[in-house]
Protein backbone atom coordinates (compact mmCIF):
# COMPACT_ATOMS: atom_id res chain seq x y z
CA UNK A 1 0.00 0.00 0.00
CA UNK A 2 1.28 3.46 -0.90
CA UNK A 3 2.98 5.05 2.12
CA UNK A 4 1.21 8.38 1.75
CA UNK A 5 -2.18 6.68 1.57
CA UNK A 6 -1.29 4.67 4.66
CA UNK A 7 -0.25 7.77 6.57
CA UNK A 8 -3.32 9.66 5.46
CA UNK A 9 -5.41 6.79 6.73
CA UNK A 10 -3.63 6.85 10.09
CA UNK A 11 -4.14 10.59 10.40
CA UNK A 12 -7.79 10.19 9.51
CA UNK A 13 -8.21 7.46 12.12
CA UNK A 14 -6.36 9.40 14.78
CA UNK A 15 -8.43 12.52 14.25
CA UNK A 16 -11.63 10.49 14.18
CA UNK A 17 -10.67 8.78 17.44
CA UNK A 18 -10.37 12.16 19.16
CA UNK A 19 -14.01 12.78 18.31
CA UNK A 20 -15.05 9.23 19.06
CA UNK A 21 -13.48 9.32 22.53
CA UNK A 22 -15.10 12.64 23.35
CA UNK A 23 -11.96 14.76 23.51
CA UNK A 24 -13.28 16.93 20.72
CA UNK A 25 -16.80 17.79 19.66
CA UNK A 26 -18.55 19.32 16.65
CA UNK A 27 -17.24 22.79 17.51
CA UNK A 28 -13.73 21.67 16.52
CA UNK A 29 -15.13 20.86 13.07
CA UNK A 30 -16.55 24.38 12.96
CA UNK A 31 -13.04 25.72 13.57
CA UNK A 32 -11.69 23.60 10.71
CA UNK A 33 -14.36 25.03 8.43
CA UNK A 34 -13.26 28.58 9.25
CA UNK A 35 -9.76 27.81 8.01
CA UNK A 36 -9.00 28.51 4.35
CA UNK A 37 -6.21 29.70 2.04
CA UNK A 38 -6.45 33.24 3.40
CA UNK A 39 -6.32 31.95 7.01
CA UNK A 40 -4.34 28.72 6.74
CA UNK A 41 -3.25 28.63 10.40
CA UNK A 42 -6.52 29.57 12.00
CA UNK A 43 -7.04 26.34 13.93
CA UNK A 44 -3.49 26.20 15.29
CA UNK A 45 -3.66 29.88 16.26
CA UNK A 46 -6.93 29.56 18.15
CA UNK A 47 -5.92 26.33 19.86
CA UNK A 48 -2.54 27.79 20.85
CA UNK A 49 -4.33 30.75 22.39
CA UNK A 50 -6.56 28.34 24.23
CA UNK A 51 -3.52 26.49 25.66
CA UNK A 52 -2.06 29.77 26.95
CA UNK A 53 -5.35 30.89 28.38
CA UNK A 54 -6.09 27.53 30.00
CA UNK A 55 -2.68 27.35 31.63
CA UNK A 56 -3.12 30.81 33.07
CA UNK A 57 -6.55 29.87 34.41
CA UNK A 58 -5.35 26.57 35.88
CA UNK A 59 -2.65 28.48 37.76
CA UNK A 60 -5.22 30.96 39.03
CA UNK A 61 -7.47 28.12 40.13
CA UNK A 62 -4.66 26.33 41.93
CA UNK A 63 -3.73 29.58 43.62
CA UNK A 64 -7.30 30.38 44.61
CA UNK A 65 -7.85 26.93 46.12
CA UNK A 66 -4.67 27.11 48.15
CA UNK A 67 -5.81 30.19 50.04
CA UNK A 68 -6.89 29.92 53.65
CA UNK A 69 -10.12 31.74 52.96
CA UNK A 70 -11.24 30.55 49.55
CA UNK A 71 -12.92 33.16 47.43
CA UNK A 72 -15.54 31.00 45.71
CA UNK A 73 -16.80 33.83 43.55
CA UNK A 74 -13.35 34.42 42.11
CA UNK A 75 -12.94 30.68 41.68
CA UNK A 76 -16.24 30.44 39.84
CA UNK A 77 -15.33 33.36 37.59
CA UNK A 78 -12.17 31.57 36.46
CA UNK A 79 -13.99 28.27 35.90
CA UNK A 80 -16.62 30.14 33.91
CA UNK A 81 -13.89 31.50 31.65
CA UNK A 82 -12.32 28.08 31.17
CA UNK A 83 -15.72 26.56 30.51
CA UNK A 84 -16.37 29.18 27.85
CA UNK A 85 -13.07 28.93 26.04
CA UNK A 86 -13.01 25.11 26.07
CA UNK A 87 -16.52 25.11 24.61
CA UNK A 88 -15.42 27.59 21.93
CA UNK A 89 -12.70 25.29 20.62
CA UNK A 90 -14.60 22.03 21.07
CA UNK A 91 -12.59 20.63 23.99
CA UNK A 92 -15.57 18.66 25.23
CA UNK A 93 -14.13 16.82 28.23
CA UNK A 94 -12.69 19.97 29.75
CA UNK A 95 -16.04 21.69 29.28
CA UNK A 96 -17.84 18.83 31.03
CA UNK A 97 -15.55 18.90 34.07
CA UNK A 98 -16.00 22.67 34.29
CA UNK A 99 -19.75 22.20 34.67
CA UNK A 100 -19.38 20.06 37.78
CA UNK A 101 -16.57 22.34 38.98
CA UNK A 102 -18.99 25.28 38.87
CA UNK A 103 -21.54 23.29 40.86
CA UNK A 104 -18.93 22.68 43.56
CA UNK A 105 -18.10 26.39 43.61
CA UNK A 106 -21.76 27.24 44.04
CA UNK A 107 -22.06 24.78 46.93
CA UNK A 108 -18.77 26.10 48.35
CA UNK A 109 -17.65 22.48 48.41
CA UNK A 110 -13.85 22.55 48.78
CA UNK A 111 -13.45 18.80 48.38
CA UNK A 112 -15.49 18.87 45.18
CA UNK A 113 -13.51 21.81 43.85
CA UNK A 114 -10.19 20.14 44.51
CA UNK A 115 -11.35 16.99 42.79
CA UNK A 116 -12.61 18.96 39.79
CA UNK A 117 -9.36 20.87 39.58
CA UNK A 118 -7.40 17.64 39.48
CA UNK A 119 -9.73 16.27 36.81
CA UNK A 120 -9.57 19.36 34.66
CA UNK A 121 -5.78 19.42 34.84
CA UNK A 122 -5.71 15.82 33.71
CA UNK A 123 -8.14 16.40 30.86
CA UNK A 124 -6.24 19.49 29.80
CA UNK A 125 -2.86 17.78 29.60
CA UNK A 126 -4.36 14.85 27.71
CA UNK A 127 -6.13 16.90 25.07
CA UNK A 128 -3.15 19.22 24.76
CA UNK A 129 -0.83 16.34 23.99
CA UNK A 130 -3.29 14.87 21.50
CA UNK A 131 -3.81 18.17 19.68
CA UNK A 132 -0.07 18.83 19.61
CA UNK A 133 0.41 15.41 18.04
CA UNK A 134 -2.24 16.20 15.47
CA UNK A 135 -0.68 19.54 14.56
CA UNK A 136 2.82 18.12 14.47
CA UNK A 137 1.76 15.40 12.06
CA UNK A 138 -0.17 17.83 9.88
CA UNK A 139 2.73 20.23 9.70
CA UNK A 140 5.36 17.63 9.04
CA UNK A 141 4.70 17.22 5.31
CA UNK A 142 7.71 15.50 3.77
CA UNK A 143 8.95 14.38 7.17
CA UNK A 144 5.68 12.63 7.88
CA UNK A 145 7.20 9.19 7.62
CA UNK A 146 10.07 9.83 10.02
CA UNK A 147 7.92 11.57 12.60
CA UNK A 148 5.31 8.84 12.61
CA UNK A 149 7.78 6.05 12.90
CA UNK A 150 9.85 7.65 15.63
CA UNK A 151 7.66 9.58 17.95
CA UNK A 152 3.98 9.36 17.70
CA UNK A 153 1.74 7.13 19.65
CA UNK A 154 -1.46 6.79 17.78
CA UNK A 155 -4.64 5.15 18.78
CA UNK A 156 -6.92 3.77 16.18
CA UNK A 157 -10.53 3.56 17.00
CA UNK A 158 -13.47 2.22 15.07
CA UNK A 159 -14.23 4.91 12.59
CA UNK A 160 -17.46 5.48 10.82
CA UNK A 161 -17.23 9.20 10.30
CA UNK A 162 -17.96 9.27 6.56
CA UNK A 163 -18.18 12.79 5.17
CA UNK A 164 -17.17 14.53 8.35
CA UNK A 165 -13.96 12.55 8.53
CA UNK A 166 -13.20 13.37 4.93
CA UNK A 167 -13.80 17.07 5.39
CA UNK A 168 -11.44 17.07 8.38
CA UNK A 169 -8.85 15.21 6.36
CA UNK A 170 -9.41 17.44 3.35
CA UNK A 171 -8.41 20.51 5.30
CA UNK A 172 -5.48 18.74 6.88
CA UNK A 173 -3.47 17.62 3.89
CA UNK B 1 -18.70 54.40 -7.53
CA UNK B 2 -21.97 52.49 -7.85
CA UNK B 3 -23.71 51.50 -4.65
CA UNK B 4 -24.57 47.84 -4.88
CA UNK B 5 -27.19 46.04 -2.84
CA UNK B 6 -24.50 44.00 -1.10
CA UNK B 7 -22.34 46.87 0.12
CA UNK B 8 -20.13 45.80 2.98
CA UNK B 9 -21.67 46.09 6.41
CA UNK B 10 -19.60 47.09 9.43
CA UNK B 11 -20.06 45.03 12.57
CA UNK B 12 -18.74 46.01 15.98
CA UNK B 13 -18.02 42.87 18.02
CA UNK B 14 -17.61 43.11 21.80
CA UNK B 15 -16.21 40.25 23.91
CA UNK B 16 -13.70 40.11 26.76
CA UNK B 17 -12.50 36.64 25.68
CA UNK B 18 -9.71 36.76 23.10
CA UNK B 19 -10.59 33.33 21.75
CA UNK B 20 -14.24 34.28 21.29
CA UNK B 21 -13.24 37.55 19.63
CA UNK B 22 -11.08 35.62 17.15
CA UNK B 23 -13.94 33.24 16.44
CA UNK B 24 -16.63 35.85 15.95
CA UNK B 25 -14.34 37.95 13.82
CA UNK B 26 -13.56 34.99 11.55
CA UNK B 27 -17.24 33.99 11.37
CA UNK B 28 -18.27 37.53 10.44
CA UNK B 29 -15.49 37.95 7.89
CA UNK B 30 -16.42 34.72 6.09
CA UNK B 31 -19.85 36.34 5.68
CA UNK B 32 -18.17 39.38 4.09
CA UNK B 33 -18.71 41.71 7.01
CA UNK B 34 -16.17 44.36 7.85
CA UNK B 35 -15.33 43.83 11.54
CA UNK B 36 -14.05 45.88 14.45
CA UNK B 37 -13.54 43.82 17.62
CA UNK B 38 -13.11 45.35 21.08
CA UNK B 39 -12.65 43.72 24.46
CA UNK B 40 -15.02 45.76 26.61
CA UNK B 41 -18.33 47.59 26.59
CA UNK B 42 -16.55 50.81 27.59
CA UNK B 43 -14.30 50.57 24.55
CA UNK B 44 -17.34 49.85 22.40
CA UNK B 45 -19.08 53.01 23.62
CA UNK B 46 -15.92 54.99 23.03
CA UNK B 47 -15.69 53.63 19.49
CA UNK B 48 -19.32 54.54 18.91
CA UNK B 49 -18.65 58.09 20.02
CA UNK B 50 -20.49 57.94 23.34
CA UNK B 51 -17.88 59.23 25.72
CA UNK B 52 -17.85 59.11 29.56
CA UNK B 53 -19.09 62.68 30.19
CA UNK B 54 -22.02 62.30 27.90
CA UNK B 55 -23.38 59.03 29.13
CA UNK B 56 -25.46 61.02 31.55
CA UNK B 57 -27.11 62.97 28.79
CA UNK B 58 -27.32 59.89 26.56
CA UNK B 59 -26.33 61.92 23.60
CA UNK B 60 -23.19 62.46 21.61
CA UNK B 61 -21.47 65.85 21.92
CA UNK B 62 -20.62 67.78 18.78
CA UNK B 63 -16.97 66.70 18.82
CA UNK B 64 -17.74 63.01 19.21
CA UNK B 65 -20.56 63.31 16.69
CA UNK B 66 -18.02 64.24 14.08
CA UNK B 67 -16.03 61.09 14.95
CA UNK B 68 -19.22 59.08 14.96
CA UNK B 69 -20.14 60.23 11.48
CA UNK B 70 -16.83 58.95 10.12
CA UNK B 71 -17.32 55.56 11.74
CA UNK B 72 -20.48 53.89 10.64
CA UNK B 73 -21.53 50.78 12.49
CA UNK B 74 -24.37 48.74 11.04
CA UNK B 75 -24.67 46.12 13.78
CA UNK B 76 -23.33 45.47 17.25
CA UNK B 77 -22.78 41.94 18.53
CA UNK B 78 -21.85 41.65 22.17
CA UNK B 79 -21.14 39.05 24.82
CA UNK B 80 -23.49 39.21 27.80
CA UNK B 81 -21.09 38.33 30.66
CA UNK B 82 -18.25 40.82 30.75
CA UNK B 83 -16.41 42.31 33.72
CA UNK B 84 -17.39 45.92 34.47
CA UNK B 85 -20.14 46.86 32.06
CA UNK B 86 -22.13 43.87 30.86
CA UNK B 87 -23.54 43.33 27.39
CA UNK B 88 -26.95 44.10 28.81
CA UNK B 89 -25.76 47.47 30.17
CA UNK B 90 -24.24 48.20 26.76
CA UNK B 91 -27.52 47.32 25.06
CA UNK B 92 -29.40 49.71 27.35
CA UNK B 93 -26.96 52.56 26.77
CA UNK B 94 -27.25 52.11 23.01
CA UNK B 95 -31.06 52.02 23.07
CA UNK B 96 -31.14 55.12 25.28
CA UNK B 97 -28.92 57.07 22.89
CA UNK B 98 -30.66 59.21 20.29
CA UNK B 99 -27.89 58.69 17.76
CA UNK B 100 -27.30 54.98 18.35
CA UNK B 101 -30.68 53.49 19.20
CA UNK B 102 -31.43 52.34 15.67
CA UNK B 103 -28.32 50.20 15.39
CA UNK B 104 -29.37 46.55 15.71
CA UNK B 105 -27.81 44.80 18.72
CA UNK B 106 -27.28 41.06 19.11
CA UNK B 107 -26.38 39.43 22.42
CA UNK B 108 -24.24 36.28 22.81
CA UNK B 109 -24.06 34.14 25.92
CA UNK B 110 -22.66 30.77 26.93
CA UNK B 111 -25.58 30.33 29.32
CA UNK B 112 -29.10 29.42 28.35
CA UNK B 113 -31.07 31.41 30.91
CA UNK B 114 -34.61 32.16 29.65
CA UNK B 115 -35.11 35.17 31.93
CA UNK B 116 -31.84 36.65 30.68
CA UNK B 117 -32.82 36.05 27.05
CA UNK B 118 -36.23 37.65 27.57
CA UNK B 119 -34.77 40.65 29.35
CA UNK B 120 -32.41 41.31 26.44
CA UNK B 121 -35.09 40.91 23.81
CA UNK B 122 -37.41 43.19 25.78
CA UNK B 123 -34.66 45.78 25.99
CA UNK B 124 -34.46 45.76 22.20
CA UNK B 125 -31.91 43.12 21.22
CA UNK B 126 -32.65 41.68 17.79
CA UNK B 127 -31.28 38.22 18.47
CA UNK B 128 -29.79 36.19 21.29
CA UNK B 129 -27.14 33.66 20.25
CA UNK B 130 -25.96 30.83 22.45
CA UNK B 131 -22.22 30.30 22.39
CA UNK B 132 -20.34 28.88 20.66
CA UNK B 133 -21.78 30.98 17.86
CA UNK B 134 -22.25 29.10 14.60
CA UNK B 135 -22.16 30.09 10.94
CA UNK B 136 -25.92 29.46 10.88
CA UNK B 137 -26.37 32.16 13.56
CA UNK B 138 -24.29 34.67 11.61
CA UNK B 139 -26.41 33.91 8.53
CA UNK B 140 -29.39 35.30 10.48
CA UNK B 141 -27.80 38.75 10.72
CA UNK B 142 -28.19 40.12 7.21
CA UNK B 143 -32.00 40.48 7.35
CA UNK B 144 -31.63 42.75 10.39
CA UNK B 145 -29.23 44.93 8.45
CA UNK B 146 -31.37 45.21 5.37
CA UNK B 147 -34.38 46.57 7.26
Amino acid sequence: MDVMVQLQRQLFDYTASLFHEGFLDEQFNQLQQLQDESNPDFVVEVVTLFFEDAERLLNELTNALSQENIDFRRLDAHVHQLKGSSSSIGAQRIHTVCISFRNSCEEQNVEGCLKSLQQVKHEYSTVKSKLETLFKVRRSGPFLVRVLICNIEMTYGETDFGCRGVSVLGSVI
Amino acid sequence: MAITSDAQFHVLAVDDSLIDRMLIERLLKTSSFHVTAVDSATKALKFLGLVEDDMRTFDTPSVASKFHQDVEVNLIITDYCMPGMTGYDLLRKIKESKSLKDIPVVIMSSENVPSRINRCLEEGAEEFFLKPVQQSDVNKLKPHLLK
